[in-house]
């Protein structure tokens, strides 16, 4: 029941997206932008820890705004109409699904371009990535979260960065800790240690937002 | 007179536990201890008070949150605010008076140490909060949200506070494991001083806490008065 209310609820969003194409296009160009600004401003940088932190800052400000708008795409009336149909847990749960396939799929080409612009600095590239496939499942589901606290709110937009930035710098810290390891010598048996710990932490965001979302939900 | 003690034997009690923790912070003697800590070690008595106090009082706003979320009696959600505003005041104060010692005893008032920024982290995360509560007009809307983001965040920031520190490698704090002065090692007499340190502080916060409460009631009541 649950299982196929999400399926739904998951494709609804897809297919709105590739109807309006605005949101995808523009959180790219958003990310391809920011780095091409960084690279002329930092002309050639050149450390592996600048680099790191500069590929972590974008990512963090890029899904900030990929996720800020979960709730507030669709108006308010229609959002009443998924409350008559559906179960606050299902629409929760698939917005988190949506925002995982889409940070998936930007945090990629976020590597691939930043890779182009500032130079090839991972060594591990298995660490990495898997770094990087739970960074944006952790990224994608507290953020939704927090967008859908920040959507009940009178300035969404503000609200938006004050609130999300304590709550995912836990998750922030242990992901650069890691991707540092993956630019030197880090395997992924070493770390393994920080991998569970961010899959420790995204199941915490999973069950908290289970639980706490259908407070959110009914107005 | 005997009513008046009946009623308020427990703020007596916070009043005399913190002037006692104070005289007696810096009377007592204190065990020598490698490093450059030394007598700055007293600062236990002030400083790491702070947080346990601050601490308490985020665990009862959590407590007060997850009540109004199940009960939806407004009260709750004022003692949640108003816990959270006095723990905010024992945060700041942690920070400063950690901030004086760091400057004494690492030659710096902020260095990048997990704890800090743990510290830190925490303040920013309900400051947010505060912040929060301002942006909604609807009474009942405002305190389910707050309520909502309350218990979130204190859940992120145990997770913060409590795992991040023990997979990073060392500390430079006192009680992070590889320095000396932590809680289990503290001597008899410094237990003494340091256990009625936190009560009194917790006590004297949850005072704080119900003149706060009262004020808003009666502000509330001034508004609209039926």
């Amino acid at each position: 029941m649950l299982l196929s209310e999400i399926k739904f609820l998951v494709l609804k969003d897809i297919k709105l997206e590739f109807k309006q194409r605005y949101a995808i296009n523009g959180i790219l160009l958003y990310v391809v932008s920011t780095i091409f600004v960084s690279y002329l401003s930092f002309a050639k940088i050149i450390d592996p820890a600048t680099w790191n932190s500069l590929f972590w800052i974008i990512m963090l400000f890029a899904a900030v705004n990929a996720v800020s708008k979960s709730f507030v795409q669709e108006s308010t009336s229609r959002q009443l109409y998924y409350y008559t149909l559906t179960s606050p847990q299902a629409i929760i749960l698939s917005k988190m699904i949506y925002n995982f396939v889409l940070m998936g799929v930007l945090s990629l080409l976020c590597l691939l371009v930043f890779t182009a612009l500032m130079g090839e600095f991972v060594v591990n590239y298995p660490l990495f990535i898997s770094a990087l496939l739970l960074g944006s499942f952790g990224f994608a589901s507290s953020l939704t979260m927090i967008s859908a606290i920040a959507s009940r709110t009178n300035n969404n937009f503000a609200l938006m960065a004050i609130l999300s930035f304590p709550v995912v710098m836990p998750l922030l810290l242990i992901l650069m800790k890691v991707s540092a390891a993956a630019l030197s010598v880090g395997t992924v048996a070493g770390n393994m240690k920080f991998l569970a710990a961010l899959f420790m932490l995204n199941a915490i965001v999973v069950a908290m937002s289970y639980i706490l979302f259908p407070y959110l939900w009914r107005d | 007179m005997y009513n008046f003690l009946k009623n308020n034997w427990w703020k007596l009690l916070g009043v005399l536990f913190i002037l006692y923790s104070i005289i007696a912070g810096f009377l007592i003697d204190i065990p020598e201890v490698q490093g450059n800590i030394g007598q700055s070690m007293r600062n236990l008595f002030f400083h790491v008070v702070m947080w346990f106090a601050m601490m308490v009082m985020f665990g009862t706003s959590l407590v007060r949150s997850l009540r109004y979320l199940s009960t939806f009696d407004i009260k709750q959600d004022v003692y949640a605010i108003q816990t959270v505003n006095v723990g905010l005041f024992f945060g700041v104060l942690g920070i400063i008076t950690g901030m004086e010692w760091a400057n004494f005893t690492w030659g710096t008032p902020w260095t990048n140490d997990p704890q800090l920024n743990g510290a830190a982290i925490t303040i920013l995360a309900y400051f947010a909060y505060l912040v929060l509560r301002r942006s909604i007009d609807e009474e009942n809307k405002r305190a389910r949200i707050a309520a909502v983001y309350n218990i979130f965040a204190f859940v992120m920031l145990i997770v913060f506070v409590g795992i991040l520190p023990k997979l990073s490698s060392g500390s430079l704090h006192p009680g992070a494991g590889g320095s000396p002065s932590t809680v289990n090692s503290l001597d008899f007499a410094m237990r003494l001083v340091f256990y009625p340190a936190i009560a009194g502080w917790i006590i004297v916060g949850y005072w704080l806490t119900g003149i706060r409460v009262k004020m808003d009631f009666i502000r509330q009541h001034l508004d609209n008065p039926e």
